[in-house]
């Protein structure tokens, strides 16, 4: 379960390339295994290392300045191809916590807020903003504030950006609801609309 | 006035809430051994049971060994995934179709041959290729591990309706172009941002020509246009198709079916959030240069010039000419490759296998390629080697697998090795998505035999048949 909150503060690092699938996110290789569990480390694997897993030093997570950092700052279409959860797990267990994009691949979106990873849609214009203002002295990289309750993304006292986000997203968000609880209280509904459906439908039921 | 998407919505609505999501009915919940075992054990410490186990179907397809005379422990990194797929299903009485049943293959290959899916049904698998089986008139997608375990948990599933596009294929399709030539060029055209949001409807005079397997494939790629949903009206072929498979209804059911599936189609008077149009004699046979599926150019065309990429992306487009090992401007044909791989949900089917095997027949693979064909399903292996389509391939210097996803995905031992190239009748060219450092051209069946022979990209129009 994840945990209750309505503000995170944390360093942000651009990651602005378009499509940045969940393949990218977390290959093949990285993911073999039943748990949740310990994905972090094959986070951006074929970006992070070199082909006998040294760490590059040219990707930007590997850049000390951005080693903290819990917010990705990314282009369109943030990860959109395969429906694995893993690349949520991954990113999670990393420690990222948000993610801000123009747009997101859907399953992935459904996946994240399931797991209470943050993900915010934004212009891609005030992205760049953000990314010159928090990213540019890299010795010296600002704290932003995504603040749930308020809809905003806060950098210094004069620098607030509003987003939109789904009420249903944001109350998971920040309530830590448990949607299959949630689903399970309307039992007798889906049991009396199967009865109702076996009738109309009895071909799609298996009860020949 | 409704669209399909509308009518087959509705009739599963359970719940309206008020946050503008529906509680939506599941009639088939497909599962498999690489995105279905963790959600399991969420059931399990609910202290619950599957809800409508018949409704629900097992497949190991992702990450099994795909080797002649294979076990579970020739793939020995699967071995524990596959187990506890296995546990789950028993433990819940779910329908499995492991390594050795007659029916394993891939699920979208599996599912609608044997009569699983049916029109004017909601389908979801925890794999994003389920748009594929909206070929059937379904609608049916990919869902994460987190949905999964709410569709185990309850036969349903929280969804925003999306919004409805149509895509119109007019006219006929040249020879040596294929649904997927087709599907790749309206990537290409929409992008893979294109279909965000939006269930695809395709229709028009391609489509309704097309047989099932076509139109599968055309599905398959909804995804890749960012399209979660993508689907088709059922029409006589549909009901052909289904006639008789082992999990079709039968008798009175059948009549009760047919009638109903009459009913399913976008009314006249529709109206769709967005309508595409798209003249299919004017497509010629497609090759994907770079890492993402919009990155597609017709086998006469020349890679782009960077500076005129995407709404002058050019670094992106740079980062993909860099990885792929290809320059702006530069025709495909005569780069030479490594490799072939024909298999897939995309391209895996008795259909493809013939095309492919009609081009091959007679000829030798070059001699620095390495080709493999996976057959979707043991059913689609079956019906082929009964049509000797295996020894085609095999005295060609193909190898013939047993089926699965294999190097679609790489989740297994077949990988393309490190900058390598591969003629791929798959469906992502993403970075490392058929090995760390592959590099992959989506193609046709026909395309990936023809280079196969040539031993490079090739135009199969230049080479006759044998």
């Amino acid at each position: 379960m994840m945990n209750t909150r309505t503000k995170i503060i944390g360093q942000a690092v651009p990651l602005l390339d378009k499509n940045i699938d969940t393949d990218v996110i977390i290959p093949q290789t990285e993911l073999i295994t039943v748990s949740k569990k310990g994905l972090g480390k094959g986070l951006f694997a074929r970006w992070r290392y070199h082909d006998d897993y040294q760490l590059n030093e040219n990707f930007i997570l590997n850049n000390g300045c951005y080693k903290s950092a819990s917010i990705i700052l990314a282009g369109e279409n943030f990860g959109c191809g395969s429906s694995r959860e893993h690349a949520v797990w991954a990113l999670l267990d990393y420690g990222i916590k948000c993610v801000i994009a123009p747009s997101f691949g859907e399953i992935f979106y459904n996946n994240s807020y399931k797991n209470g990873l943050i993900l915010i849609k934004c212009q891609e214009r005030i992205i760049n903003q953000i990314a010159t203002l928090a990213c540019s002295n890299e010795n010296n990289l600002l704290n932003i504030t995504i603040d749930l309750e308020k809809s905003c993304i806060f950098l210094f006292l004069d620098h607030q950006f509003p987003f939109d986000m789904e009420s249903r997203v944001r109350d998971y968000l920040i309530n830590d609801l448990d949607e299959i609880k949630e689903s399970l209280l309307l039992n007798e509904k889906i049991e009396s609309f199967q009865k109702v459906d076996r009738k109309k439908r009895e071909w799609s039921y298996f009860s020949f | 006035m409704s669209t399909l998407l509308d009518k087959i919505w509705a009739s599963h609505v359970i719940h309206q809430f008020e946050d503008g999501f529906d509680l939506i009915h599941v009639d088939r919940h497909l599962i498999h051994e690489v995105s279905s075992p963790q959600a399991f054990s969420g059931l399990k410490d609910r202290g619950i049971k599957v809800k409508s186990p018949a409704l629900t179907f097992a497949v190991e397809d992702h990450i099994v060994s795909t080797l002649p005379n294979r076990t579970v422990h020739t793939e020995p990194s699967g071995v524990e995934l596959i187990n506890t797929l296995r546990q789950y299903t028993e433990d819940n009485n779910i329908k499995l179709f492991d390594l050795d049943h007659r029916n394993q293959g891939i699920v979208h290959v599996v599912a609608p041959e044997l009569g699983l899916i049916l029109p004017g049904q909601v389908i979801v698998c925890g794999d994003s290729h389920t748009c594929s089986l909206g070929a059937l008139g379904a609608l049916a997608w990919g869902i994460g591990t987190s949905e999964v375990e709410h569709v185990l948990a309850t036969q349903t599933i929280r969804q925003r309706k999306p919004k409805a596009m149509r895509v119109i294929f007019n006219g006929k399709m040249n020879s040596y172009v294929t649904a997927k030539d087709l599907i790749l060029y309206l990537i290409g055209q929409l992008g893979v941002n294109g279909g965000a949001g939006y269930a695809v409807e395709y229709a028009g005079e391609a489509i309704d020509a097309m047989s099932i397997e076509e139109r599968l494939t055309i599905c398959n790629l909804s995804i890749e246009l960012g399209a979660k949903y993508g689907f088709m009206a059922p029409d006589i072929k549909t009901i052909e198709y289904l006639y008789d498979r082992e999990y079709s209804p039968k008798q009175k059911q059948w009549q009760q079916a047919i009638m109903y599936w009459q009913t399913l189609f976008s009314d006249s008077d529709a109206v769709f959030d967005k309508e595409i149009v798209i003249d299919v004699t004017k497509i010629d046979p497609q090759i994907t240069w770079g890492t993402t599926p919009q990155d597609v150019i017709s086998i006469t065309q020349t890679v782009p010039d960077s500076t005129l990429y995407r709404n002058n992306n050019t670094q992106q487009a740079e980062k993909a000419l860099s990885y792929m090992d290809v320059k702006p401007n530069q025709s495909l044909m005569g780069l030479k490759i490594d490799n072939v791989f024909i298999g897939s949900c995309t391209n895996s089917r008795i259909n493809d296998l013939r095309q492919a095997a009609k081009f091959i027949k007679g000829r030798k693979v070059a001699s620095h390629v390495k080709a493999i064909v996976v057959p979707g399903s043991k059913q689609v292996k079956k019906q082929a080697e009964q049509e000797n389509l295996h020894e085609i391939f095999l005295a060609a210097g193909f190898e013939w697998r047993e089926p699965g996803c294999s190097m679609c995905i790489g989740l297994n031992s077949d990988k393309v090795k490190p900058y390598q190239r591969c003629i791929s009748t798959s469906n992502r060219n993403f970075e490392g998505r058929q090995g760390p450092y592959a590099r992959t051209h989506l193609a046709s069946p026909i395309m990936a035999a023809a280079c196969a022979i040539a031993g490079c990209i090739t135009d199969p129009r230049q080479m006759t048949e044998v």
